[in-house]
């Protein structure tokens, strides 16, 4: 004991460390702690948490646009607690945005604003905006849609600037677009340049706030009492509250079961992708909102963004800065409360509105659910078969049941359905011209296309030149008067032909049915049901002038139609408007495997042993 | 407490009654920080759990007719399926080997990395033996020490070689720890 005393002593006269000491912890606290001095400690607080959450995220982020996505995934989803950790640093950084304003409020309606006070107030307002910029370059670096693309308005205000703004702003984005040296530059203003002033401008904050005392609100109340251990305990309270909040949002989605805990990570950024549900950061959804606002195009013209982007703001941060200032005129404390009364009543009104605007509108939500959907799927591909070198994106574009609806929507849903819609969920506004196209090749779906009530609407043939061909007048007539053999024989006939196509979805049913295949196969050579004058069934017809039923829907089946309907093996010269979309190059036959492998269901993901 | 404490007692020591409050406050701001650093420590000693693949990789690395008959060894690269964090490949550099006939068996294969500190041992043609460049580790044709002052804890660590299809020459690629005597799989 005597050893560490002599020890300490050492340590004292070497470096003056106990007074320091004490300075720091028996700061007076006129009139006692209380609670309405918190929120500069939880601002601290907060601060060191984004600190020490920020360099471990560090450590296993890399900030490129293949692998910024990725390795953000890989800590969500792959590291031991960096769901948790990639959390925490997400809210704290909201929870530091309300602090900040907390806190703001809390110094102008106590007037601790005021002389002698007034450069401790702008430090403040320089950490306010290196707050600010630091959720602003942050949201970017996860390299999802939504960070993305809402950066992406971001950056394109930047360019409205007068004169320097197209030059900034492509120093800001490291180039002419989006790429990896917009990450590198955004993490290294996110990780190196912000956090470093911030730490040099709460050192001022600090060094300033104890130079000049704590601003006691009047009257007081109590006899004064030390920082230490007084005030601190209020603030440790103040803290652990602001740190369960912040793990309450954390462990919402587990809590309530309906996601995965912890921050949300989007679909992968793709240029190509439209996103349309992405929206900044809600604290900067006022702004978002207000550029919306008609009365500045109406009033500024194609202004309108410099003054709502740039001019309003910096109006309303000047006339913040220079509160100390006008708060010594006579009614300027009542103007700043006022002006702040103002300012907040307005941005909350506008992110009410823009949060209600987005509420109504059918196509955000489909959006979201289309993103949600899609990362959902990326994380199951990414899990089980890991993500190439060329990123998340081209695991996305390979999978059959992300791309396949898009392939479609693009290039068939002009003309076919997929159970009605467009393959992504949406009415198409072209009227129907061809078949439906959900469950092609299954039992369903052939007996439907066999019925002599539905063959002739536009869900089959009733919208194209077939519709009055053989095929129809057969169904329609003969068809329609089968007898209970025949129609037995025809549910046989619809077995073998479906299991031509050796579907997933039916991989059971044609296991148990063998014999009724059988039977059906035998089925489409019988007279009655004239399946072979036109049509060519598992053996060679030159003859043959409709579709080949061998191998009807198969995956190289349905290849060879979308790359070539006018095949005489399809429909030859009587193909109606069908694009041959493999010889005319249309698609890629990689594109017309995905189309392919989606529209029969295949899209179960299978794990590529190493 | 209170009242005694509001005149000039900055250097004052902190009144004893005051211990609960000054334990909770120093409890209570500790239990405040204990999600972040707990996260944050697993996600730094998150490597801990990855294993070390002991099974090593089988793969084609060249065939007999690109082998001297002389016994001279030729370097190889080793391109094989790689995990690499969130990234999977199905044909990475991982390595390389040294391949030489030998009598005795068809082919011996040396992986190229020093047992010592881990650098990439070159073949010297003119001293017809391996040298590392970095702490001059050196070790004869056949990968053993042939220096007593050779600063290597090991021989040359020798590859499971098979042929298949009578010329297609396969190694079964696997590093070791280095700076030990014994053969580790790293």
């Amino acid at each position: 004991m005597k050893k560490a005393e002599a020890l300490l002593a050492w340590l004292d006269s070497r470096t003056g460390y106990k007074q320091l000491l004490n300075e720091a912890l028996y700061e007076n606290v006129p009139g006692g702690a209380r609670w309405r001095y918190v929120w500069g400690s939880t601002l601290t607080f907060t601060f060191f948490v984004q600190v020490i959450t920020g360099i471990f995220l560090w450590m296993a982020y890399s900030p490129n646009s293949h692998g910024a996505w990725e390795s953000v995934f890989y800590i969500q989803n792959q590291m031991w607690g960096g769901w948790l950790l990639r959390g925490i640093h997400h809210f704290t950084a909201q929870a530091m945005t309300i602090l900040l304003v907390l806190h703001l409020l809390q110094v102008v309606i106590d007037g601790a604003y005021k002389a002698p006070r007034e450069m401790n107030y702008l430090f403040g307002m320089v950490l306010l905006v290196c707050v600010l910029g630091l959720s602003l370059t942050g949201y970017l670096l996860p390299w999802d849609q939504k960070g993305y693309w809402a950066t992406k308005v971001a950056t394109n205000i930047i360019a409205v600037t007068p004169f320097i703004g197209p030059a900034l702003q492509k120093i800001v984005i490291g180039g002419n677009d989006y790429g990896h040296l917009t990450l590198t530059r955004f993490f290294a203003i996110h990780a190196g340049v912000l956090p470093g002033l911030m730490i040099f401008f709460i050192a001022l904050h600090v060094y300033l706030f104890r130079k000049h005392g704590l601003h006691a609100k009047e009257p007081k109340r109590k006899p004064d009492a030390k920082f230490w251990p007084d005030q601190v305990l209020m603030d440790a309270v103040a803290c652990l509250a602001v740190m369960t909040v912040v793990l309450f949002f954390v462990l919402k989605p587990r809590l309530f079961d309906d996601g995965m805990p912890g921050a949300h990570l989007g679909p992968p950024a793709d240029p190509t992708e439209a996103y349309s549900a992405a929206r900044p950061e809600w604290y900067f959804m006022f702004l978002f909102q207000f550029l919306k606002a008609e009365w500045l195009v109406k009033l500024f013209g194609h202004n309108g963004e410099l003054v709502g982007a740039i001019i309003i703001p910096s109006i309303a941060i000047t006339i913040l800065a220079a509160m100390p200032f006008i708060g010594k005129w006579k009614l300027g404390h009542r103007f700043n409360l006022g002006f702040l009364a103002a300012l907040f009543a307005g941005a909350g009104l506008l992110t009410y509105l823009s949060f209600a605007e987005d509420r109504g509108k059918p196509e955000f939500a489909a959006s979201v659910k289309q993103a949600e959907h899609e990362s959902e799927r990326l994380r199951h591909l990414a899990l089980a078969n890991g993500i190439p070198q060329e990123g998340a994106v081209a695991l996305m574009r390979r999978d059959p049941l992300l791309e396949g609806p898009k392939l479609f929507a693009k290039n068939c849903a002009s003309c076919h359905r997929y159970d009605g819609h467009d393959g992504m969920g949406n009415k198409s506004t072209d009227g129907q011209t061809a078949p439906e196209l959900k469950g092609v090749g299954s039992r369903e779906w052939l007996a439907a296309f066999l019925d002599p009530k539905h063959i002739a609407t536009s869900n089959f043939y009733g919208s194209t030149r077939f519709a009055n061909t053989k095929m129809v007048k057969f169904v329609q007539k003969d068809v329609a008067e089968f007898n209970a053999a025949q129609k037995e024989q025809l549910r046989a006939v619809i077995a073998a032909v479906s299991a031509e196509a050796a579907l997933p979805t039916q991989r059971s049913l044609d296991a148990n049915d063998k014999a009724l295949i059988e039977t059906g196969r035998i089925a489409i050579r019988n007279e009655a049901m004239r399946c072979i004058e036109c049509h060519q069934f598992r053996k060679e017809d030159d003859a043959a002038t409709a579709p080949d039923l061998t191998g009807y829907a198969s995956r190289e089946w349905l290849m060879a139609i979308i790359s070539d309907p006018k095949h005489p093996r399809f429909y030859g010269r009587r193909n109606d408007r069908m694009p041959s979309f493999g010889e005319e190059k249309i698609l890629t036959r990689e594109q017309i495997g995905l189309l392919a492998d989606w529209l029969r269901g295949d899209v179960e993901i299978k794990v590529v042993e190493r | 407490m209170d009242e005694k404490c509001h005149c000039d007692c900055k250097n004052a020591p902190p009144d004893r009654r005051g211990f609960l409050k000054r334990f909770s406050a120093g409890f209570l701001g500790t239990l405040a920080m204990l999600g972040p650093i707990g996260a944050g420590l697993a996600v730094l000693l998150d490597p801990l759990r990855r294993k070390v693949d002991q099974t090593g990789t089988v793969v084609q690395v060249t065939t007999l007719l690109s082998l001297p008959e002389d016994g001279i060894p030729r370097k190889f690269p080793i391109v094989a399926s790689h995990v690499d964090a969130w990234n999977r490949s199905a044909a990475s550099p991982i390595g390389a080997v040294y391949l030489r006939r030998v009598k005795g068996k068809p082919v011996q294969a040396l992986n190229v990395v020093c047992p010592h500190a881990g650098c990439f041992v070159d073949y010297a043609a003119a001293k017809n033996s391996y040298l590392c460049p970095c702490h001059n580790s050196t070790f004869s044709l056949d990968g053993a020490i042939n220096d007593p002052n050779s600063p290597s804890p090991r021989a040359l660590d020798e590859l499971t070689v098979e042929i298949r299809n009578t010329n297609e020459v396969w190694v079964k690629f696997q590093n070791y720890r280095a700076g030990v005597t014994a053969k580790i799989p790293a």
